[in-house]
C-alpha cells in the first residue's frame, strides 16, 4: 500500500478534467438517439418494439417524437428500423435545464401528398 | 443496562440501497435484528402484463443494475427452453464473456464498498478505479457501461471482432496486474483484518439450514455455484468453485476477491475457445408452459419462475434474487456483535436491495 501512495504521487491522475477534456465516445457506443426524419416512413415499428415506449409516431400529422428522458438506450429501435434511419451518435446527451421532446416533422413532397390522397 | 433499539437504515452512509433494521442493542452488543423492506418496490414483475417477452428482457435488466446482463440471461434462457431453441455455441460463450465481466466490475464495485464501510478509503479509490477499465469494455464492446443490452431471446445481439477481443485481453491484464497489487492489503492488512477477522461467523451448518447463497454460503466451506449447472458454454470451461471455511467476513471478502480474478481466468479461457459461427438464431412463435431457470450471479444463485400461456405476454414472471436468499443469515450472524461492526457485516453480504424487492 505505501508503494502505492508513493507511485501515485508520480504517476498521472486517473480521472479526466471534465468538461475540459472529453473522452471521445467508442464506436458503436448507444449514445444520443436521433431520426434522420427525410428517410423514415414513419411505420411505426420502432414505436411498438421499444420497451420504455419512449417514442410516438403520428402518420396524420407526419411527426416522430422521442421523448429522451424515458429513453432506455437499448438500441432495439435502431436494430429494428427497416429504413436504418435511426442512429445512435456515440457521444451521450447533453444535460437539459427543462425536459423537452424531440419532435421531428416529416415534410412530404407534393407529388405523394397527391398519390396519398389518390 | 436496559435493552434499547437502534433503528439502523433505510437512510445511513453506509447503505447504498434502502433496507431497515430494528437492532435489539445491550451495552453496544446486538442481542437481535429484525429486518424491514419496502422502500424500493416498483413493481417490475407485474409489468410482465403490459410489456410483451421481448421488450421484458429490457425489464428484467432493470431489476438489478449491477448484474443487469446476467438477469437478462437467466430470462433469456428460460424463454429459450420454453420455445425449444437452441442457442448457437458462439452465443453462448459470448454470454459467458459477458457476464463473467460483469461477475468482475460487481465485485470490484463491492470490494470497494466493502473497504469503504470500515474507512479504507484509499482501497475504496484503487478498486473503483480499476473498475473502470472493465466499464470501458463494456461500453466498447456492449454499447452501454452498466445495462449492456446485449441478450435476446435465441441469443446475442452483439459480436466481438478478433481485434476488439485482442483489445480485451490487453485490457483483462492490467486489471488482473492492478487487482492482484491489492492482494496482500485485502487479505494481509492489519485495518482490514481487524475489522473483518472473527466478525459475523456464518458456520457451515448456519449457512447450509438458513439457505445463504452465492460467495456467503462459498466463504463457509459449501462448494456451491450454479455455474457447475454447467448452462451456456461452461460446459467447456475448467472452472471450480472459490471455496473458503471460516465463515466470517474476512472469509467472504477473500472468496469475492478470488472470484474477481477466477472471472478474469473465465473470459481468457472463453475468448480463446470462440467459436465461430452465428451469434443468434431467429424464433417465431409464442412460448407457452412453465420453467424455472437457475443462474449464478455475482451475489448468489438467482431463480427465474416464468409462467407462459402461448401469446406475447407471460402469465407470471418470479424471480427469487440472491440477496433475498442472505437476509436470513444475516439476521442469524448479527447477535452478539457490536453495534459499530453491523455497517461491515451488512456490506458483507452484498446486499442488493433493489433486486430484493424489484
Amino acid at each position: 500500500m505505501i508503494k502505492n501512495i508513493f507511485k501515485n504521487f508520480v504517476s498521472k491522475s486517473a480521472t479526466r478534467p471534465y468538461p475540459i477534456e472529453v473522452r471521445p465516445g467508442f464506436k458503436n457506443a448507444r449514445g444520443e438517439l436521433d431520426n434522420k426524419v427525410s428517410e423514415c416512413t414513419l411505420c411505426g415499428i420502432c414505436a411498438k418494439k421499444c420497451p420504455s415506449q419512449c417514442i410516438t409516431v403520428s402518420r396524420k400529422e407526419n411527426l416522430w417524437e422521442l421523448n429522451p428522458f424515458a429513453c432506455v438506450y437499448c438500441g432495439i429501435c435502431v436494430d429494428a428500423c427497416p429504413k436504418s434511419c435511426l442512429v445512435h451518435y456515440t457521444e451521450h446527451k447533453k444535460p437539459a435545464r427543462v425536459k423537452t421532446n424531440l419532435v421531428l416533422k416529416k415534410e412530404i413532397s407534393p407529388k405523394l401528398k397527391v398519390v396519398a390522397n389518390a | 443496562m436496559s435493552k434499547t433499539i437502534v433503528p439502523f437504515g433505510p437512510q445511513h452512509p453506509v447503505l447504498p440501497e434502502p433496507i431497515h433494521l430494528s437492532l435489539t442493542v445491550e451495552d453496544e452488543v446486538v442481542k437481535e435484528a429484525v429486518p424491514a423492506f419496502g422502500y424500493v418496490h416498483r413493481g417490475l414483475e407485474k409489468l410482465a402484463e403490459k410489456r410483451d417477452f421481448h421488450q421484458m428482457i429490457q425489464v428484467v435488466e432493470r431489476v438489478c443494475g449491477i448484474c443487469s446482463m446476467i438477469h437478462a440471461m437467466c430470462y433469456c434462457q428460460g424463454l429459450e427452453h420454453l420455445m425449444k431453441v437452441e442457442v448457437p455455441r458462439r452465443g453462448q460463450f459470448l454470454r459467458v464473456i459477458w457476464s463473467e465481466l460483469h461477475r468482475i466490475h460487481s465485485h470490484l464495485l463491492w470490494l470497494g464498498l466493502y473497504a469503504d464501510a470500515f474507512g479504507f478509503e484509499s482501497v475504496f479509490m484503487q478498486f473503483w478505479k480499476i473498475r473502470e477499465r472493465i466499464m470501458d469494455i463494456n461500453e466498447a464492446t456492449a454499447g452501454n457501461r452498466v445495462i449492456v443490452s446485449v441478450n435476446q431471446v435465441g441469443g446475442v445481439r452483439r459480436d466481438l471482432s478478433p481485434s476488439k477481443c485482442d483489445w480485451i485481453l490487453d485490457e483483462l491484464n492490467h486489471v488482473e496486474k492492478e487487482v492482484k497489487a491489492l492482494e496482500s492489503t485485502m487479505s494481509n492488512n492489519y485495518t482490514v483484518k481487524k475489522r473483518t477477522v472473527g466478525k459475523g461467523i456464518l458456520t457451515r451448518e448456519m449457512a447450509y439450514e438458513l439457505g445463504a447463497a452465492g460467495p456467503t454460503l462459498r466463504a463457509s466451506g459449501i462448494a456451491q455455484d450454479m455455474r457447475q449447472l454447467q448452462y451456456e458454454a461452461f460446459d467447456e470451461l475448467d472452472f471450480e468453485p472459490v471455496v473458503e471455511t471460516d465463515g466470517d467476513a474476512f472469509a467472504r471478502g477473500l472468496v469475492r476477491f478470488k472470484e474477481t480474478i477466477q472471472s478474469i481466468d473465465l473470459v481468457r479461457q472463453a475468448i480463446a475457445r470462440l467459436p465461430q459461427g452465428d451469434t443468434f438464431v431467429k424464433v417465431k412463435g409464442k412460448p407457452e408452459g412453465e420453467v424455472v431457470q437457475r443462474v449464478e450471479q455475482p451475489r448468489g444463485e438467482c431463480l427465474y419462475y416464468i409462467k407462459a400461456n402461448g401469446t406475447k405476454f407471460l402469465d407470471r414472471l418470479r424471480i427469487r434474487t440472491p440477496t433475498f436468499a442472505n437476509i436470513p443469515p444475516l439476521a442469524a450472524m448479527l447477535p452478539g456483535m457490536e453495534l459499530a461492526d453491523v455497517p461491515v457485516l451488512i456490506l458483507s453480504i452484498d446486499p442488493c436491495i433493489s433486486c430484493t424487492e424489484r
